[in-house]
């Protein structure tokens, strides 16, 4: 079965990169923001304290209650504490406890293409069948239902999506899940909701998939905290959905993992209780790179759509005659400007790469006068070509 | 329109094109709002925060705390005039505490410091004493971190 996963996508750019300097990467899925400091400051305290020590399987309770309070302050969803909500070491470990939990062997699990890497390695590494669902930039990479409904077989346990989507910056806005949700009840499907970056909008409210009527009972709801408030390191995120998933990630969870890290729970719980400032800022200041990368991207000629989540842009490349793998391998070589092709993340991402823009606006203002140099290079060994 | 402050805050080189396009705001209504903003004095002026050391050139700051005697109906702002329109004097500040004003003077030896406090600040009628500090290392100026330590350390590439 591992054998079926193949090597990450990217292994051969990171060995690139490391051979060369003066490099602007794009290709960075984390925020170049340091972790607040109050946050920081917050885990050095407790340090001192003396708190290094393990803490509930489930993590600390008031972190939990705090979970819930935000999950119900902000889309009315409620959750119990006690037994709805499992404290996990980052999302990434959420996803995969959620898919050994529900996946029997054999079972699909449909998954938007392109999508963060790490969902079908998941189902895959838990016993199951990941089946993609396309999206394309005709629909701004939203997940269209009656694409998802002909997917479904008698084996199609359930659904893994993202959004904010990592890699295309798209965003479903509640009418766009309202369709998924009809397609999730009609199935009887369980839904996994990676909702890493559901903070993190523009121009849009933030939602849940689990709002949804009828939808909390079939939904795992995950959360983190990396992204929205820059804490990738410390490794902490939440899974919130009934009991009875909940429960079975949990049993998984406590042999496997035994709790996460108390540092990062102290500093998730000081992020949610007090971090919603900064975390402001940071958006702020995502919004005017956002705004600058679309701009520059549709005026060079590579299609953008407008990304309404997340920290990427995933323009088209089409226009320069090359594969996405092409384009990024060359554009780092000739330009020393570093993206991810779209492929890496499933095959509809032929044809885009993904461009990340937690990076200071005048890293992408150079950026974009390389990328618009290159570009021109190719269209013009095209033309001679065609 | 607190946008258009908060970015050219951060890096006053910033056009008036460039914050239409991180903000959305037509480049008219941009440049109406600097334009009126200049007017007012609510942008006092664009300037440029240096190193000197690292261009070679030496230079000395100190921190210096002034007690001094309030006049009637002037109060402190005649006295203060009279110490801050010294050139030397970079920035001066009336503040709360054990001391009246807080100044921050430049001089390219700590001799231009010290004979600018024993000859001009001093003898001022109503200045009734100083405490100079001189500074030793730079750490942050205005909201920016000048010392090193600050590239980024993030992974080239991750998914
Ligand atoms: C969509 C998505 N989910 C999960 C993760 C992993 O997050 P965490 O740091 O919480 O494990 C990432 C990180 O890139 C992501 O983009």
């Amino acid at each position: 079965m591992l054998d079926k996963v193949p090597p990450s996508g990217i292994r051969k750019f990171f060995d690139l990169i490391a051979s060369m300097d003066d490099v602007i990467s794009l290709g960075v899925g984390e925020p170049d923001f340091a972790t607040p400091w109050h946050i920081t400051e917050t885990a050095i305290r407790s340090l001192e304290q003396g708190l290094t020590m393990y803490t509930s399987n489930c993590g600390m309770l008031e972190l939990r209650q705090e979970v819930a309070g935000h999950l119900k302050a902000t889309y009315g969803v409620e959750y119990d504490p006690e037994t709805e909500v499992l404290i996990t070491n980052g999302v990434s470990e959420g996803v995969d406890l959620a898919m050994r939990a529900v996946i029997d062997p054999g079972d699909e699990i449909l998954i938007p293409d392109p999508s963060y890497v790490a969902y079908p390695a998941c189902v895959l590494f838990a016993g199951g069948q990941p089946v993609w669902v396309p999206t394309s930039c005709d629909s701004e990479f939203r997940l269209r239902p009656e694409d998802v409904g002909v997917r479904i077989t008698e084996r199609t346990k359930g659904l893994l999506m993202g959004y904010p989507s990592n890699p295309t910056g798209a965003v479903m806005e509640l009418s766009d899940l309202a369709k998924i949700a009809d397609v999730a009840e009609r199935h009887d499907l369980v839904v996994i909701s990676d909702e890493i970056y559901s903070l993190m909008v523009y121009g849009t409210e933030p939602n849940c998939f689990a709002s949804l009527p009828g939808m909390r009972d079939r939904t795992i709801v995950l959360g983190g905290f990396s992204k929205a408030y820059a804490m990738t390191g410390w490794r902490i995120g939440y899974a919130a959905g009934d009991s009875r998933f909940i429960g079975a990630m949990t049993k998984i969870h406590q042999y496997t993992a035994l709790c996460a890290p108390i540092m990062g729970q102290v500093a998730a719980l000081e992020a949610l209780r007090a971090g919603a400032e900064e975390a402001g800022k940071m958006l702020e200041e995502y919004d005017r790179r956002r705004r600058v990368v679309i701009k520059g991207f549709n005026e060079i000629g590579l299609n953008c759509f407008e990304p309404r989540g997340a920290f990427y842009a995933f323009p088209s490349i089409v226009s320069t005659g090359l594969t996405s793998e092409q384009f990024a391998e060359r554009l780092l070589l000739e330009e020393k400007v570093a993206v991810v092709p779209g492929t890496a993340f499933g095959p509809s991402g032929e044809g885009h790469v993904r461009v990340c823009y937690a990076t200071s606006i005048s890293n992408i203002e150079e950026a974009l006068k390389r990328i618009t140099l290159f570009v021109k290079r190719c269209r013009s060994k095209k033309r001679a070509r065609d | 329109m607190k946008q258009v402050f908060e970015i050219l805050e951060k890096d006053s080189r910033t056009t008036p094109e460039e914050i239409a396009t991180m903000t959305g705001i037509p480049v008219a209504e941009v440049e109406d709002i600097i334009n009126k903003a200049e007017r007012e004095r609510a942008i006092v002026k664009y300037k440029t925060i240096l190193d000197w050391r690292k261009l070679g050139e030496a230079e000395v700051l100190a921190l210096i705390e002034v007690r001094i005697q309030p006049q009637m109906d002037v109060g402190f702002d005649a006295l203060a005039e009279r110490v801050y329109r010294f050139p030397q004097v970079r920035s001066a500040y009336l503040v709360s505490g054990g001391y009246d004003l807080a100044l921050v003077v430049q001089g390219k030896t700590m001799h231009d410091v010290a004979d600018f406090v024993a000859e001009k600040l001093a003898p001022l009628q109503g200045v009734q004493g100083t405490v100079t500090h001189f500074l030793l290392k730079r750490y942050k100026e205005d909201g920016e971190i000048l010392v090193s330590g600050e590239e980024d350390k993030r992974l080239p590439i991750t998914m």
